[in-house]
């Protein structure tokens, strides 16, 4: 197995009563992006801050490429930072911000200047240089946080909740343009979010944390559709809490008295005149309670066998009003046992098809 | 269609309501206070010609006078500046016992009567008083010197720095001292390079304040001063000197020369404050 870059090792840490960091350890590779996902207050960030240097953990180790780094000072430790609200210097100009790092280092003038000119051209800046941060917009103040973390080379960069700030179109964007120049770099990153949308769009590899706990890593995909504990399932998507599931066909093999984890992308709404019906024989019935038009789809509030769940409808599909009664095909539910959680498929997928089919 | 059409005659009133009841209480508050008192300034010195007036304010005693206040103003709020900075910072920055009392103490050369400051400084100043016995022993006179007047404003003045440095170094946020040792910034450079340019407008601000205060500060001078002439002598004196003749116009002409030292300062602070604030606003 290839040598981890970055590795903590059983770190806990504890504010008054709150445990921010319980017993978390986990390793990461060389030119990873890592997302590190969780709610607020599930220390995701005292993690960063940790593995940055700007929190002493109470025990535990922490390796930089080989390196015990737990004694070293945040300064010494050669790692870029990018901050929720990107601190920049309000005193300093767009050059003088991004320069600073380098000026520390003791860089020749002329060095200096070609790098950061370099960099400011690297996060599409140019012609900037001699404003002050108060003179830019939110995303651009993000590009100089970035370029300024970037400019003395560090072989790691972590960002804490780097699109907190900005608003939702231009969010969008800069994601991809991250997510490109991370890859352009070639640089180790980890960044916080809240945001699963970013964290499964831009991430390599997401790391689940809550209560100061690690849940889950795992590739987007693993961590979407292979939840295996409770909680990693019940936080992604848009779960709806399913109680007793062995009462729906297709589930009907489960043991009494289970809960499990249903998501809109699990289900398959159809009007009662459609044809073409599969799996006939593990359809539900539900009544439509509201429709609710979401720009990109059609949201739906289906109530069946006591159970409101949610359920998505593509916009082209033929329309489906309120009080309609349709029929309704779960694919897959995440099962909640205890702490842990597993997957469940409908039997009519698992069975040979032709003796569910008319 | 018609509802929002309508409001195009009525003057539109602001949001915020009382704007006209308070801001008549805020002219005639200034104008009683300020205004009125500096306009009966000029009108009593215009008794004076213009050459009588020149005259009466380049008189050589007047002009060591401006010398000494001046200088001796300049020289305090200099001290105060660092001094003030360092409470400032030792109050937002550590915890330690006694730190409320501290915080209170600050306030006290409001507070006192300057005269007695000014007599309980002389009494230790002079040369068998406690501080005037150990610096008379390097053969330093403090009390009846320039270096008793410093000392005498570096007391009225320090709270104007601390409290107007103190509130701001609050302010300053974790985050910018975070991002410059991520940086590898160590400690002075940090405090220097991103501390400092945040709480510089209100180091001025307090300097400048701490400095117009000085410059017309009477009571704890006169008597730590002695008042020798051409030596010890500060402005103030010269105007008082100047009423007890009962010579107003004089006294007044004098004055006049202060108030505009006063707006000198005021406008170089205004200048300083107005451009760091268009840094950090972004208005340009």
């Amino acid at each position: 197995m290839k040598q981890a870059y970055v590795e903590l090792r059983d770190i806990n840490k504890t504010f008054g009563d709150f445990r921010a960091s319980d017993h978390v350890s986990f390793s990461i590779q060389k030119g990873k992006l890592i997302g590190l996902l969780g709610p607020s207050g599930s220390g995701k960030t005292t993690i960063l801050r940790i593995l940055a240097g700007l929190e002493t953990a109470d025990s535990g180790e922490i390796y930089i490429d080989g390196r015990k780094v737990n004694n070293i000072p945040a300064s010494k430790r050669g790692i870029g930072f990018v901050f929720q609200s990107y601190a920049l210097f309000r005193y300093k100009t767009v050059f003088d911000n991004i320069a600073f790092g380098l000026k520390i280092q003791k860089w020749q003038k002329a060095d200096i200047k070609t790098r950061v000119e370099e960099l400011i051209e690297l996060v599409g800046l140019k012609g900037m240089e001699k404003r002050y941060p108060n003179q830019l917009s939110g995303g651009q103040r993000q590009r100089v946080a970035f370029a300024r973390a970037l400019a003395t080379q560090p072989q790691l960069l972590l960002l804490d909740e780097p699109f907190a700030a900005i608003d939702a179109k231009v969010r969008t964007e800069l994601r991809s343009w991250l997510r490109e120049l991370i890859s352009t770099v070639g640089i180790t990153s980890i960044f916080v979010t809240h945001d699963q949308d970013e964290a499964i769009e831009v991430a390599d590899e997401i790391i689940i944390t809550n209560h100061g706990r690690i849940e889950q890593i795992g590739t987007p995909m693993e961590i979407y559709l292979k939840p295996t504990n409770a909680f990693t399932a019940q936080f992604i998507g848009r779960p709806t809490i399913i109680e007793n599931i062995s009462r729906f066909r297709g589930f009907e093999q489960a043991p009494d008295h289970l809960k499990a984890v249903l998501r809109p992308e699990c289900i398959s709404v159809r009007k009662k005149q459609e044809k073409h019906k599969k799996y006939e024989a593990s359809l539900e019935e539900g009544a439509v309670e509201q429709v609710s038009f979401r720009g990109s789809d059609i949201e739906l509030k289906i109530r069946v066998k006591g159970s409101l769940v949610t359920a998505f409808r593509q916009i082209g599909e033929p329309e489906i009003t309120e009080g309609e009664k349709v029929d309704l095909f779960f694919y897959r539910m995440y099962v909640l046992d205890g702490d842990n959680a597993y997957t469940i498929t409908n039997q009519a997928l698992t069975v040979e098809e032709s003796v569910y089919r008319i | 269609m018609g509802s929002i059409t309508k409001t195009g005659k009525k003057k539109t009133k602001s949001v915020i309501p009382g704007f006209g009841l308070s801001f008549g209480i805020t002219m005639a508050i200034l104008s009683l206070v300020v205004i009125i008192p500096l306009c009966s300034l000029i009108v009593f010195s215009s008794q004076l010609s213009f050459h009588e007036f020149i005259e009466t304010v380049t008189r050589p005693r007047v002009l060591s006078s401006y010398r000494v206040s001046i200088l001796t103003a300049l020289a305090a709020s200099a001290v105060n500046a660092v001094m003030g900075l360092i409470l400032a910072w030792v109050l937002v920055r550590y915890d330690f016992p006694g730190k409320r009392i501290m915080d209170g103490l600050i306030e006290l050369p409001f507070a006192l009567p300057t005269a007695v400051a000014g007599i309980s400084l002389t009494h230790l100043t002079v040369e068998d008083g406690w501080v005037g016995s150990f610096f008379g022993k390097f053969g330093i006179r403090v009390a009846y010197t320039k270096f008793g007047i410093i000392i005498a404003l570096v007391f009225i003045g320090i709270p104007f720095v601390v409290r107007s440095v103190q509130p701001v170094l609050e302010k300053v946020e974790k985050e910018y001292e975070e991002a410059a040792s991520m940086l590898g910034a160590s400690r002075f450079r940090i405090f220097f390079e991103v501390i400092f340019p945040e709480i510089f407008p209100a180091l001025i601000a307090g300097f400048t304040m701490a400095f117009a205060r000085s410059i017309g500060e009477y009571g704890s001078v006169v008597f730590i001063a002695g008042n020798t002439p051409y030596e010890t002598e500060i402005t103030p004196l010269m105007i008082m000197s100047e009423l007890q003749e009962f010579d107003y116009a004089s006294a007044t002409s004098i004055a006049l020369v202060m108030l505009l030292i006063a707006f000198l300062i005021l406008f170089v602070n205004a200048v300083i404050q107005s451009y760091t604030s268009k840094i950090v606003s972004g208005i340009e």
